[in-house]
């Protein structure tokens, strides 16, 4: 079970003096239950990556597959298969459209035709995962709601789908920290419960260490690194810097408290576990 | 420079309630100062912000602009261009679909006389690093050059003060360091008087003072050295500390003996260390 | 993608044309169409032809482009040629069919429409391909101001035509993102019959005018912080001036006007 890229390329304008080629021989595997960011400065390509993913974008060459079925394909297998990757796309609260709230998340289910006793049932669920009361909100207009909730709406919609790939490109922009927690959360809370596979489009180094399990780099439309955040960020620290990749604030501080002569632990994944690591480093309980 | 004396703004919401998005803050901004408003989403900070340039108007108490009252409406447009301001989101200030006209709609609003704005406009542009963009179209830059644009054409307008409503919200890291970058030097070259509203902490940490908010009132407000070390009141109030303030707060929370005012790195460093 | 349209379709040069200030280009244009209507005789069709052609080779603006620009408006071209061809009185039947008859003169005066229609249309393609979309905006304003009197609100047409080229990008690449939005949640927008297209059309639709009032209340509230308040008492950094050669243009197209009243009232006189 996974998506499967194969040296693709794509690119935009074609044949006109704007041509630019966005993606360059990509081929990668993310396979059900694994958290996946990818990182990589604004035009590197990462956006038309995840587009690829669940058929959007056509490649000029290459094929894309999910569950071993062609998705670039014409046939409805082809049409199924894409609607199981979930699209969350950068502030989604912008493609909110419907009167109730209800109306809004069952908008997905319908469309990939949950019979209508089904949708009560998806809907209920998909609040409930990102931590929207029903009976509160459902029925209410979801333009009346504040920023933090109806980034939360849009992206019931998308989990009402019940799709076994998750894509979530920033889905934290824009929001403060309590949030920016609370939305991580629950989408932490949708891959244990469901075992689905997140991947995770950021900016922010710190939500890439501290969420991912494997990172993927994008530079130039390539991948330039595919590996766990530890490895990639022990190893090619300075050839990230050089594309443009910051190192996230707590390899910093590790790193310094290092050269300093505290040997903390490798993988450290936020500040908490930096905290451990010190207190082992030092001996203290 | 700016004024606020228990300024109080209540506004009703759809449903009906009356919600005080400012209740009682007194507040005095010096020429020249560097001041970074933090608050969580809802605390106020932008209605705060809006009041500086009379684009909002208290319910009660005063706002004073070199003197000048907000209310009063003689007074409107001198308090627009003593106090610019640059707004969330780049797309939605730029006006024209050319870099220079655009840094140019300012002047012109105020009647500048023609042959003396382009000076104007290539002062400014130069002091955000923008000059060789002058030609270009606003949409196809990247979000920390628009939203320098959009510095630039406040610019132009020859204020001593700039209020940023949450400039970065929306940019990416390297547009982020841009923008930081950009208004330090503002501050630091120009003397130009800075009020930085925010939720990225980091960002905070250049001003001379930052000021807590949260449900209309200040919570707290000192240098960033004094406010970052009070880990656990930002917590609550659903904000984050710099990561050296927080490691040394848990540390200090199961018995380690550190300084109070651990913020940077290097510090926690020294303190772990020596 | 939908980004891929270009805006207008000026062809940025340095020629004699492109450096004409537009409100001479808007003005020529403007008396090239009216003199098109004074000319009958095939002689007068020719000058305009002509000077039509000179015009482009002087703006140096490829030929194939020109003709692309009259692409989307040959249908209309061609049916204005029938309908006069075949309406048009006249005694002298070329050929009949059931109840339509061709005369002689129908088909004078179908020709003679569809050359002045692609003559319109190439002289008026020639000022959209030498002049940028924004310059063209201040030529309008500043040949409108004085109609201000008359209640015609030059300053703020401008303003909308100036936001409006600013902003028809930025919601080009809003409806893509929309668009790919909701068909990651299954949305149809080319299926069905037209009513149910309609109904698909919502979710993009709604979601773009929220956006679309959205910016409008942020551009608004920012263009007061910058001191906007109408077009009282506002300057321009670029004041349009006429040069040496924009009188020139003057003179040439005026001579052109001119002669062809001549050759066509001229000849009534004679008469």
């Amino acid at each position: 079970m996974s998506i499967k890229l194969s040296n693709i390329y794509h690119t935009y304008s074609k044949g006109t003096p704007f041509e630019r080629l966005a993606l360059n021989d990509v081929s990668l595997e993310i396979s059900k239950g694994e958290i996946v960011a990818i990182i990589g400065h604004t035009g590197s390509g990462k956006s038309t990556l995840v587009q690829h993913l669940n058929g959007l974008l056509k490649p000029d060459k290459g094929s894309a597959s999910i569950d071993d079925i062609n998705i670039t394909a014409k046939s409805a297998e082809a049409k199924t298969a894409r609607q199981q990757v979930g699209m969350v796309f950068q502030y989604p609260e912008h493609q909110l459209f419907a009167e109730t709230v209800f109306e809004d998340i069952a908008f997905g289910p319908r469309n990939k035709g949950f019979a209508e006793d089904e949708l009560e049932k998806q809907v209920r669920e998909a609040m409930a995962f990102v931590g929207l009361d029903y009976d509160t909100y459902a029925q209410r207009s979801p333009f009346q709601l504040s920023g933090g909730q109806m980034r939360r709406v849009a992206i019931a919609g998308v989990v009402a789908m019940k799709p076994d790939y998750l894509v979530l490109d920033e889905p934290s922009a824009g929001l403060d920290p309590r949030s920016r927690n609370a939305v991580f959360k629950e989408i932490m809370s949708l891959h244990k419960s469901r075992g689905i596979a997140i991947v995770l489009v950021t900016h922010s180094m710190e939500e890439a260490v501290k969420y991912a399990d494997r990172l993927l780099v994008i530079n130039t439309g390539k991948v330039l690194f595919d590996g766990t955040p530890a490895d990639i960020f022990k190893q090619h620290a300075d050839e990230l810097v050089k594309v443009g990749v910051d190192v996230p604030q707590v390899y910093k501080l590790a790193d310094l408290l290092r050269k300093n002569g505290l040997a903390v632990k490798e993988n450290i994944k936020d500040d908490m576990s930096l905290v451990k690591a010190i207190k082992q480093a030092k001996g203290w309980k | 420079m700016i004024s606020i004396k228990n300024l109080k703004h209540y506004y009703t919401d759809a449903d009906g309630n009356e919600v005080r998005a400012l209740d009682g803050v007194s507040l005095e901004i010096k020429q020249g100062e560097f001041v970074a408003v933090i608050g969580a989403n809802g605390s106020g900070k932008s209605t705060l912000a809006r009041h500086l340039n009379a684009l909002l108007l208290p319910t009660d108490g005063t706002v004073l602009v070199d003197g000048m009252d907000t209310e009063d409406e003689s007074k409107m447009w001198d308090i627009r261009q003593k106090v610019g301001m640059v707004f969330q989101n780049p797309d939605n200030q730029i006006v024209a679909a050319i870099v220079e006209e655009d840094v140019a709609f300012g002047p012109e609003n105020i009647g500048v006389p023609g042959p003396e704005i382009p000076q104007r406009v290539a002062d400014s542009l130069a002091a955000v690093g923008m000059t060789e963009y002058a030609k270009h179209a606003p949409h196809l830059l990247s979000g920390g050059q628009k939203q320098r644009v959009a510095i630039a054409g406040i610019l132009a307008l020859q204020p001593e003060c700039i209020v940023l409503d949450e400039p970065t919200a929306m940019l990416d890291p390297q547009g982020r360091k841009e923008i930081v970058g950009t208004v330090r030097k503002l501050n630091e070259e120009k003397n130009m008087t800075i009020v930085y509203i925010t939720h990225y902490m980091v960002e905070a940490l250049a001003a001379d003072r930052v000021v807590v908010m949260e449900k209309g009132h200040i919570r707290f407000m000192g240098t960033p050295r004094e406010v970052f070390s009070r880990v656990d009141e930002l917590e609550a109030l659903g904000l984050e500390a710099p990561l050296a303030a927080k490691v040394a707060s848990e540390l200090r929370k199961s018995g380690v003996k550190l300084p109070q005012d651990i913020i940077t790195d290097e510090e926690l460093a020294q303190a772990l260390c020596q | 993608m939908l980004t891929d349209i270009t805006l207008g379709q000026y062809f940025p040069g340095n020629s004699f044309i492109h450096k004409l200030d537009p409100r001479t280009k808007l003005l020529a244009t403007l008396i090239y169409i009216i003199a098109i209507f004074f000319a009958v005789t095939p002689l007068a069709y020719g000058i305009l032809t002509v000077f039509a052609a000179v015009v482009i080779l002087i703006s140096r603006v490829p030929w194939m482009l020109v003709f692309k620009s009259l692409k989307p408006i040959w249908i209309i071209v061609i049916l204005t040629m029938l309908i006069h061809m075949f309406t048009a009185p006249g005694e002298h039947i070329v050929f009949t069919w059931k109840f339509l008859s061709v005369t002689a003169e129908g088909i004078d005066m179908g020709v003679k429409m569809a050359v002045r229609l692609i003559l319109l249309l190439l002289f008026s393609s020639v000022l959209t391909f030498t002049t940028s979309p924004i310059v063209l905006t201040d030529g309008i304003e500043n040949l409108l101001r004085p109609f201000k009197k008359l209640g015609v609100p030059a300053h703020e047409l401008a303003m909308m035509m100036t936001i409006a080229l600013r902003f028809i990008p930025t919601l080009l690449d809003e409806t893509d993102r929309i668009m790919k939005a909701q068909t990651s949640r299954g949305a149809e927008f080319a299926s069905g019959n037209i009513f149910q297209r309609m109904k698909n059309m919502l979710p993009l639709l709604v979601p773009l005018f929220i956006s679309a009032f959205r910016r409008a209340d942020e551009l608004a509230v920012a263009m007061e912080a910058r001191c906007y308040r109408g077009g009282e008492g506002r300057t321009r950094m670029h004041e349009l001036v006429y040069a040496s050669r924009d009188y020139l243009a003057f003179a040439l197209i005026i001579i052109l006007a001119v002669g062809l009243a001549v050759l066509r009232w001229g000849n009534i006189c004679v008469q």
